[in-house]
């Protein structure tokens, strides 16, 4: 597993005595997936194949800082799977937007009107490259997860997922709230599940049913119960739902 | 050389599952809060805490859940997700002595 600094460098802490009992190499931020993709290069020329290379990297050091050499592996289709596991902001080093914060969410660097900017949608970026494998994923949905999860080690190629996991110190909730968050996330479609493989895209349930049935919840189930949104304006409201609606229109012309 | 407690865990394909063992921040429970307790006469064996817990030391055995307090960090997810509710969280008390 190949992390770059975030809170999962911390989680794991560092070698010999990492938390998750599996190798792991920390680098720095930029770096993430040429490393894997070296990693796995030269496993394959060792006939060590059988050894998957996975980079776990934050919504920051993929998003932004680590987007140009996550664009690189994806163009040469590197043989690793990539997770960014998206907290929607820099948490590590104490809630800084990036660009992948939605509308209207409160961090320290968007303290007074909230973000301004929409959420930047990595996995269609990545959808863009043509890789073989891009999912969208949420803690609140393990099976789902773990099913993407087992169906892209299957499959050779440069794979991604995008996990939503929620914050509970940066999105101002209770941690014991952190899976029904993450769970009003995707009932509201401010997340959506879906699969893209063989050139094809397929929406995940529950997503699946709620677009189906036109049954998404109000977005402001999913911002009430967390306080990086007790001050957004009517406007940036408005914003959401029409990145919603977005997101929909797209993902439905795509299927 | 640490002995790794990574196990391979059957889903639909090999997983790699990790227990939580010392790491570089030593035994993690000791920041915990709030102590997890289980009912084991309301729990129904449904797994849904031992698959949500973030710090996956909820195991769901013949017997009962057993909770490895050692590295639970009190987050109340375990409490909060059981559809019995079995697990109570109560509040870590430490024995103070006034001389
Ligand atoms: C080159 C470099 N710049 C800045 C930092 C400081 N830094 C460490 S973690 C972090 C935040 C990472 O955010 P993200 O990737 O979203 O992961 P998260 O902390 O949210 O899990 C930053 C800015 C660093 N370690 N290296
Ligand atoms: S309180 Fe949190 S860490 Fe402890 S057992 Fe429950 S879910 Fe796991
Ligand atoms: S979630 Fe509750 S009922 Fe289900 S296994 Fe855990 S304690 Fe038992
Ligand atoms: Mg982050």
């Amino acid at each position: 597993m190949v992390v770059p600094a975030s809170c999962t460098s911390v989680v794991v802490g560092t070698s010999p005595k990492t938390s998750i009992g599996m190798p792991v190499v920390h680098v720095p931020f930029a770096s993430a997936a040429s490393v894997a993709s070296g990693i796995r290069e030269s496993l394959l020329i060792n006939n060590k194949g059988d050894i998957h290379v996975i980079a776990w990297a934050g919504d920051g050091g993929t998003a932004d800082i680590g987007m140009a050499s996550l664009s690189g592996a994806a163009e040469r289709n590197s043989d690793i799977i990539y997770i960014m596991y998206d907290n929607e902001a820099y948490m590590n080093t104490g809630i800084q937007r990036s660009s992948s914060t939605p509308v209207g969410a409160w961090t320290t660097t968007t303290p007074i009107k909230g973000k301004l900017e929409q959420k930047k949608d990595v996995a269609k970026i990545m959808i863009a490259h043509g890789v073989p494998y891009v999912a969208t994923a949420s803690i609140a949905y393990p099976h789902d997860f773990y099913n993407k999860l087992s169906r892209a080690l299957k499959i050779r190629g440069f794979r991604f997922i995008q996990l939503h996991s929620p914050c509970p110190v940066g999105w101002r909730f209770d941690d014991s709230q952190t899976v029904d968050v993450a769970k009003a996330a995707v009932e509201t479609g401010m997340w959506i599940l879906y699969e893209y493989k063989d050139g094809k895209l397929e929406i995940s349930n529950p997503s699946k049913y709620l677009i189906e049935h036109n049954s998404f919840k109000p977005i402001e189930e999913y911002l009430k119960i967390q306080g990086r949104f007790s001050k957004i304006s009517e406007d940036l409201l408005k914003e959401l739902y029409k990145e919603r609606e977005r997101n929909i229109e797209w993902l439905k012309k795509a299927v | 050389m640490m002995e790794s407690k990574v196990k391979i865990v059957r889903i639909n394909e090999k997983l790699p599952i990790s227990f939580p063992q010392n790491g570089a921040a030593g035994k993690t429970g000791s920041w915990r809060l709030y102590r997890p307790i289980v009912d084991n006469n309301k729990c129904t064996k449904c797994f849904l805490c031992e698959l949500y817990c973030p710090g996956n030391v909820i195991e769901t055995r013949k017997d009962g859940i057993q909770i490895e307090l050692d590295y639970c960090k009190g987050c109340g997810i375990c409490a909060k997700v059981c559809p019995q509710k079995a697990i109570e969280m109560v509040p870590e008390t430490v024995e103070v002595k006034i001389a």
